[in-house]
């Protein structure tokens, strides 16, 4: 029941079938805003808002090992950020999405400082406090008059510059999956090299790791910096396309169900991020419908079992069919070469 | 000085409380070294059962002792069969299975009694009791009671009964317990028995305070955290003094510096502080792993 | 005599490290054997593996009955009382709360307090440290605490690891004339491991050899005390 083997988490990109298969998907992804009805475009524009808010957590969690359970207050912070900055400053949304990511990369690093003498429970219970008491925080009298406190503040969709003709859904979702792939690019240099490396090193073998040299008190908080600017990015963008920050949109169980991501989606991987934002946002829209307790039931159930059952995720549990599959061709070929 | 005592005693019936779950954490932790995320929920869900009975027409009396033994029950079929087969995998593995089990239980809350908040009743009555000229809440002064014969209790049970003395043999050095002959694993069911029991009892007597509903038990939680980290999470005398402690701070900050809006940010405060100068509380021998 | 303990090709690994390759032997019914052998030949893998602490395969029959496969609780029941190297204390418990649970499998509650006696009576500085918590006493005494733990089992056999490690050989020596006597007096059989091979032969009837995971050598004690390479490698003359 150990995370991935970190050897093989992030894959290379050189491979021509591998560029190709994803350029045709990002020629699908860019189509579909044209296919589907607004509502759905909305909808796809939150999986990608929580594909950065996962890839952020899973840096931290999956690749580095320091168990989030208060990452929701990232986002939160990040998702403050921005509508306090549009509807306070008059600052546009763009903007306020660079500066929601640089807020919590300082939140985070600072977080990440005391956090540097806790191990992996004591981690995941300071988090766990982070992200149970963030929700009175946000609605604290005395910072009322920032926070729009319990009723939270209301913000205006943008529009589409240089009069694109595209509606603001669309807009938003280009915006989103511009950023995304910024991040998702960025990410994935960060860790397929000696980043990367030392990050799972230190998670793997500590002891080792920093008598190879690599300084794991600065690498950790780095971690929890970096990991925290991704996840308030995602809070920014999610802000933007919810049109509305309050209080109790984060409560621990937004940390919880970023916990659900990266644990169905696959830990210490990318793509893990993609099949677990996918998991966030759809199975609770299906579940609500059953009845309004039910999708936390299946988001409990899924963790346990997927402990049990498929620890790498369905990114790792792909990876592996994957490989398989591989390896049979590969063998016939033999056969028949 | 007559609110001040007021809001100290308040401060120690709602200590009671933390104490309590605290020691459940603190049982469950020094049995396994983990620290079990789920417990609020599972008390939690123990007084809704309790709630079912007594709505059924239970006497309250009969209903709580039948909830106590069910809580029971429910902690060592949660142990055998879902806890076992984790507790010796890597740690987020294990708090993974911990969210999984909050997560459930206050689903389950959810879905089989809905949102809306629920009167729970309480067995003391309800004009204010006298102690010269000071007034105090029957039930809070029953709840410091009910507290206080719980750890009697089981202090009693664990220094003079052979079940007592095999458990915490068992929990200290599982090795030796075997070979002894104490069936370790079910040490551990009994364990989280005992736990889910104890949660059960800290759940009935604060429902009727904070009222019923699936939320309840995640402020105190994170207090009862607080308070077995201040006391020693491995001290399960520590966890007890280090609830009232708890309570009482809770309450004179809240009365009298930065009011009560702003409570469950103390209790974040504490434990990072804790964590960060004292990992090992008060009273407690463990040392917290630091890289 | 009749043969107590039968160990045949006894296999054991930890985890891809295989230690044993095939012991065999056997311990008859109210002696004293010693496994001797030098650091990590296996010896205490041995007696871990009589007492299901790590996998093995292979045949273990005790009393005729075979208890390979079976828990370790379960075989503490059978009347085999193990005391490991590193002692095992409950260091945080009391003297008293130790030997207690020593007899925890017992059901006989006027003959476990009687046992205390006799327990003191071996050992009346355990009397004396009864209330004090075990952590804190010597070497020694712990030593002593070990094995009464184990002997209020009132076991048919008892295993020793290493009981001479790290203590004074005066001590040794008291401890050692103590085994003798309950193995006189209350016909408990004794399975000893030991790297004092010196002292590990003036106690033991029987002696087995162990090396690199096999037994090399077996013999009466005297036998033992004589064979060449034996004085020249573990007796030192």
């Amino acid at each position: 029941m150990t995370p991935a083997s970190p050897a093989t988490a992030v894959p290379a990109a050189s491979s021509k079938p591998r560029v190709a298969a994803l350029a045709a998907l990002l020629l699908a992804v860019c189509a579909l805003p044209f296919l589907v009805s607004n509502y759905h475009t909305f909808q796809l524009t939150l999986v990608l808002v929580y594909a950065i808010a996962l890839l952020g957590l899973n840096i931290l969690t999956g690749y580095n090992g320091q168990i989030s359970l208060g990452h929701g207050a990232f986002y939160a912070i990040g998702a403050y950020v921005a509508a306090i900055l549009m509807d306070k400053f008059g600052v546009p949304y763009w903007l306020t999405v660079p500066v929601a990511g640089v807020v919590c990369l300082a939140a985070g690093f600072l977080f990440g400082l005391p956090a540097l003498r806790l191990e992996g429970l004591y981690l995941a219970l300071a988090t766990f406090a982070l992200g149970v008491s963030m929700p009175q925080l946000l609605k604290y009298q005395h910072l009322e008059k920032w926070t729009g406190g319990v009723q939270g503040i209301v913000i205006l969709k943008p529009d589409p510059p240089f009069g694109l003709p595209i509606n603001q859904d669309q807009w938003l979702y280009f915006f989103t999956l511009a950023v995304a792939l910024v991040m998702f690019v960025l990410g994935w240099n960060l860790l397929r090299g000696r980043v990367g490396r030392s990050l799972v090193a230190i998670r793997d073998q500590p002891i080792a790791a920093e008598a190879m040299g690599v300084h794991n008190a600065l690498y950790k908080s780095l971690a929890f910096g970096v990991s925290a600017m991704y996840t308030g990015i995602a809070g920014a963008l999610g802000a933007i396309a919810v049109q509305f920050v309050a209080p109790d949109s984060f409560t621990i169980f937004l940390s919880i169900s970023l916990l659900v991501g990266i644990v169905i989606g696959g830990l210490a991987s990318i793509s893990g991020a993609v099949y677990g934002a996918l998991f966030i946002q759809f199975v609770p829209n299906i579940a609500d419908q059953i009845s309004k307790a039910a999708p936390w039931a299946i988001y409990g159930v899924f963790l346990i079992g997927f402990m049990y059952l498929m620890p790498v995720g369905v990114a790792g549990a792909l990876r592996i069919g994957w490989a398989r599959i591989k390896r049979k061709a590969g063998s016939n070929e033999h056969r028949s070469g | 000085m007559d609110a001040f005592l007021n809001q100290v005693f308040a401060g120690l019936a709602t200590g009671g409380i933390y104490a309590s779950v605290a020691l459940a954490l603190v049982m469950i932790y020094q049995a396994t070294h983990l620290v079990n995320f789920a417990q609020g929920e599972m008390a939690m869900f123990s007084t809704y059962i309790a709630w079912t009975l007594i709505a059924a027409g239970m006497p309250y009396w009969a209903a709580f002792f039948l909830t106590v033994a069910i809580a029971f029950v429910l902690g060592v079929l949660i142990e055998r069969i879902i806890v076992r087969p984790v507790e010796q995998a890597p740690v987020l593995s294990v708090v993974v299975v911990f969210i999984g089990l909050l997560v459930i239980f206050n689903s389950l809350a959810g879905w089989i009694y809905t949102y809306t908040i629920k009167v729970f009743p309480s067995p003391f009555p309800k004009e204010p009791v006298h102690v010269g000229t000071h007034f105090f809440s029957a039930h809070e002064l029953g709840a410091v009671g009910v507290t206080l014969v719980v750890l009697a209790l089981l202090y009693a049970f664990f220094r003079y009964t052979p079940l007592g003395l095999a458990m915490r043999a068992a929990a200290q050095n599982p090795e030796s317990g075997r070979l002894v002959g104490i069936r370790v694993g079910w040490m551990l069911a009994l364990g989280w028995g005992l736990a889910a029991a104890i949660g059960a009892i800290a759940g009935m007597m604060v429902a009727p305070t904070v009222y019923l509903d699936p939320n309840m038990m995640a402020g105190i939680l994170l207090y009862a955290f607080a308070a077995a980290l201040v006391g020693g999470i491995d001290s399960p005398g520590g966890a007890v003094l280090g609830g009232f402690i708890v309570g009482v701070l809770e309450n004179l900050l809240g009365a009298y510096v930065i009011g009560n809006e702003l409570k469950l940010s103390v209790a974040l405060v504490l434990i990072i502080g804790v964590l960060v100068v004292r990992p090992s509380g008060l009273f407690g021998k463990i040392h917290v792993t630091r890289v | 005599m009749a043969t107590l303990l039968e160990v045949s090709n006894l296999h054991a690994a930890y985890g891809p490290t295989r230690v044993l390759h095939g012991i065999d032997f056997v311990l008859e019914d109210g002696s004293i054997t010693a496994l001797l052998g030098a650091n990590g030949a296996g010896k205490t893998t041995t007696l871990r593996a009589l007492c299901a602490m790590v996998q093995t395969s292979g045949e273990i029959r005790f009393g005729g009955a075979r208890i390979d496969g079976r828990a370790t609780e379960d075989i503490v029941r059978l009347g085999i009382a193990h005391v490991p190297d590193g002692r095992g204390t409950f260091v945080n418990l009391s003297t008293e709360e130790n030997l207690r649970l020593g007899a925890y499998v017992r059901k006989d509650k006027r003959a476990v307090e009687q046992d205390f006696e006799r327990i003191y009576a071996y050992f009346p500085r355990l009397k004396e440290r009864r209330h004090q918590q075990a952590g804190t006493l010597s070497g020694g005494e712990q030593q002593m605490l070990a094995v009464s733990r184990a002997l209020m089992l009132r076991p048919r056999l008892l295993l020793l690891d290493e009981p001479s490690f790290g203590l004074a050989p005066l001590l040794v020596r008291e401890i050692f004339d103590i085994m003798r006597a309950i193995n006189q007096s209350e016909k408990v059989s004794i399975l000893l491991v030991e790297q004092n091979a010196a002292m590990a032969l003036d106690l033991a009837d029987r002696a087995y050899l162990i090396e690199t995971g096999r037994v090399v050598l077996s013999g009466s004690a005297d036998e033992i005390k004589q064979n060449d390479a034996v004085r020249r490698s573990y007796l030192g003359y």
